[in-house]
């Protein structure tokens, strides 16, 4: 729970949000919005998911003081290491919370959507280690730009179902996913891998990512004597790593709140994921959010040249923090994420992944204070982007 | 009471009903495919608004539903195209689509285009239930247009009892779980289904779609239901024979409805 209550209890955050979803789907999104909060609360859920966060997912994860970052930035800035987290991202935190509920609520498989991969290795190692059977659906343009997660999910065992239609990525994949969980609504629950999505997908994934935000207040205690930084700075797709570094921190007027949305080739041209810059008001993927749209309602197709960013909706909370001004999103360019890629892997010895590089990216174009504290979520690894940094960079 | 309302208090079983995407195979379909609709004895229509995520539609809508965007088809131009043959055609019509594209139309403004180009209601298998009373029946009623809701095997009783008072047409019964051209015989959890459905003495009439394809699926929603809705069998035809009387005496023929 956040401090200012939301969402309600309809899963709206201020106008944004809800569930609109066709009927074959009610039942098993229901059922999960009945039972997420008691099972999240339950003492035999806790302790098997922060025994896993704690022994399999690798947390706490470290809150890194970046030196020859802070001197460049002109204000002292802490890396959260989500990266370092099991299969190199802070995909894993939600996975494996849904999965252990999906357990609970006595489903047989797994079936997820995926941009980058990231979600989709999350999910298929999961799904190793508790023994369910896992389907991932990826936009065929992403399994060629992030082969090596696509060969991540084969080894864990997942069947990965090559997405062709509408924009090959990752709205249509989660589109498929979709329709598949309403062809198979008895035995399958459906991990989506973001904050998006009818309700109570949204709140559901940021709490299980609430984890990153309570961590850095624990530890910046620690270092810094306070638990709240001047700044937070995430990355923003869909919304679930921003969500999770906002968490303990939305309404806190100490903190501001500041997401990097992929504006691809410039938020305002034609090829774009800046959706907090450029989208309006409608319905995507079951929820009332600001997405990219045309005049007649029709989703357009998003462009970043980082599969996980490459989407054109975003979360309704951050569509709320936005119109509420809790939080700033600001644009940044797919040039200025390899920029960030280059500056981060050059200052701090770590290699992380495009989406993360956003929020690196999002140093520059702040003032900061000199005394400024800055916790920035590093949110993956760039192992699965070299193809993409080699041949950008050659 | 709208031309739908009348159509099923005079014919109440043995319903036959289409579903198009506007703007398939041609941007200027619309007027030839509800000709032959209404010649062939088709009781009822419903046109398809495309949108660019058809959430519970299978393969042969979402193709329909691209084409026919990259064809130009839009809310406004298939207004215009019903507003021009408005009065011209008896056969009752109903669009069917996704509600973000209504709520970017102005959802007042479209209501009220839709009556007066003379449609007879709608069917937004994504406005929720719970939704549509608090927000939207008040504005259905005032421009005289039904609101058709979904159930399908999995909708509970108390539900199906709740969508039945609210509903003003008929139900849509969604023969089996599964997003739309799913194309397989109905067996015996669709005929237990139905039973279950007609013993529940609902007070709107049960029209069963997804999944009608051949006389077997039509003869047995006939059997049990009030009537049975065609979609991506019809648009299959269409996709074959891009001249809209042959696709129509093609579906008849494979619906077992030659005459």
């Amino acid at each position: 729970m956040t401090q200012l209550n939301i969402p309600d209890s309809r899963g709206y955050y201020g106008s944004f949000g809800g569930a609109y979803i066709p009927e074959m789907l009610y039942p098993n999104v229901e059922e999960l919005k009945e039972n997420y909060l008691k099972i999240l609360d339950s003492d035999a859920f806790r302790k098997d998911f922060h025994q896993l966060l704690k022994d399999y997912v690798g947390r706490p994860t470290p809150l890194f003081l970046a030196r020859n970052l802070s001197q460049t930035a002109g204000a002292k800035v802490y890396l959260k290491r989500e990266d370092l987290c099991h299969t190199g991202a802070h995909k894993l935190n939600n996975v494996v919370g849904q999965a252990l509920m999906a357990k609970i609520l006595g489903k047989k498989r797994i079936i997820a959507e995926t941009g980058a991969g990231q979600h989709g290795v999350a999910t298929a190692t999961v799904c190793a280690l508790l023994r369910l059977p896992c389907t991932v659906f990826m936009g065929s343009k992403d399994m060629a730009r992030q082969k090596p997660n696509v060969m991540r999910m084969h080894m864990l065992g997942a069947e990965v179902i090559p997405v062709e239609s509408g924009s090959k990525s990752l709205k249509d994949a989660t589109n498929e996913a979709i329709r598949h969980w309403i062809n198979h609504p008895d035995d399958t629950h459906y991990i989506i891998g973001s904050t998006i999505g009818p309700h109570p997908y949204p709140d559901l994934v940021a709490r299980l990512q609430s984890v990153i935000s309570a961590e850095i207040r624990e530890q910046l205690l620690q270092k810094e004597g306070t638990e709240n930084p001047d700044y937070v700075i995430a990355c923003a797709g869909g919304g679930s790593n921003a969500a999770g570094a906002f968490f303990h921190f939305i309404g806190n007027k100490k903190t501001r709140l500041i997401g990097a949305e992929a504006a691809g080739e410039g938020a305002q041209t034609e090829k774009t994921a800046a959706t907090i810059a450029r989208g309006t008001p409608g319905i995507i993927h079951g929820c009332k959010t600001l997405l990219m749209q045309t005049d007649d309602g029709q989703v357009q197709e998003a462009h970043s040249i980082s599969a996980g960013l490459d989407y054109p909706g975003i979360g309704p909370m951050h569509a709320f923090l936005h119109e509420s001004k809790l939080a700033t999103f600001l644009p940044i360019t797919d040039a200025e994420a390899m920029e960030a890629v280059q500056e981060l892997t050059r200052a701090e010895g770590i290699i992380p992944a495009l989406e993360t590089a956003h929020a690196i990216a999002a140093l520059h174009k702040i003032n900061f204070k000199p005394e400024d504290i800055v916790v920035i979520s590093l949110s993956g690894r760039g192992d699965k982007d070299l193809e993409t940094y080699q041949n950008y960079f050659a | 009471m709208n031309p739908l309302q009348e159509r099923l208090k005079t014919k109440p079983d043995n319903l036959l009903s289409l579903f198009f995407t506007a703007g398939y195979p041609n941007v200027d379909s619309t007027e030839a495919i509800i000709a032959s609709a209404e010649q062939a004895g088709v009781d009822f229509l419903e046109v398809g608004m495309p949108y660019s995520d058809p959430l519970a539609d299978g393969p042969v809508i979402q193709q329909s539903s691209s084409e026919a965007i990259a064809n130009g088809m839009n809310i406004k131009l298939l207004f215009r195209q019903l507003e021009q043959i408005k009065g011209k055609y008896k056969i009752p019509l109903l669009l069917m689509g996704y509600l973000n594209p209504v709520l970017q139309y102005g959802t007042e403004k479209f209501l009220q285009q839709a009556r007066d180009c003379g449609v007879s209601g709608l069917i937004l298998p994504d406005l929720p239930i719970e939704e549509y009373r608090d927000e939207y029946q008040s504005l259905f009623k005032k421009y005289d247009l039904s609101f058709v809701f979904l159930i399908t095997p999995h909708t509970r009783e108390d539900r199906i009892r709740l969508i039945d008072s609210l509903s003003n047409a008929f139900i849509y019964v969604v023969s089996t779980a599964a997003t739309t051209g799913k194309q397989q015989d109905f067996g015996q959890a669709q005929t237990e289904y139905f039973t279950k459905l007609t013993s529940m003495n609902l007070r709107s009439p049960l029209i069963t779609g997804f999944g009608i394809h051949n006389a077997q699926t039509l003869e047995q929603a006939w059997q049990y239901l009030n009537g049975a809705i065609c979609g991506s069998a019809f648009l299959k035809k269409l996709r074959e024979n891009n001249h809209p009387p042959a696709a129509m005496e093609a579906l008849m023929n494979d619906l077992g409805l030659k005459k």
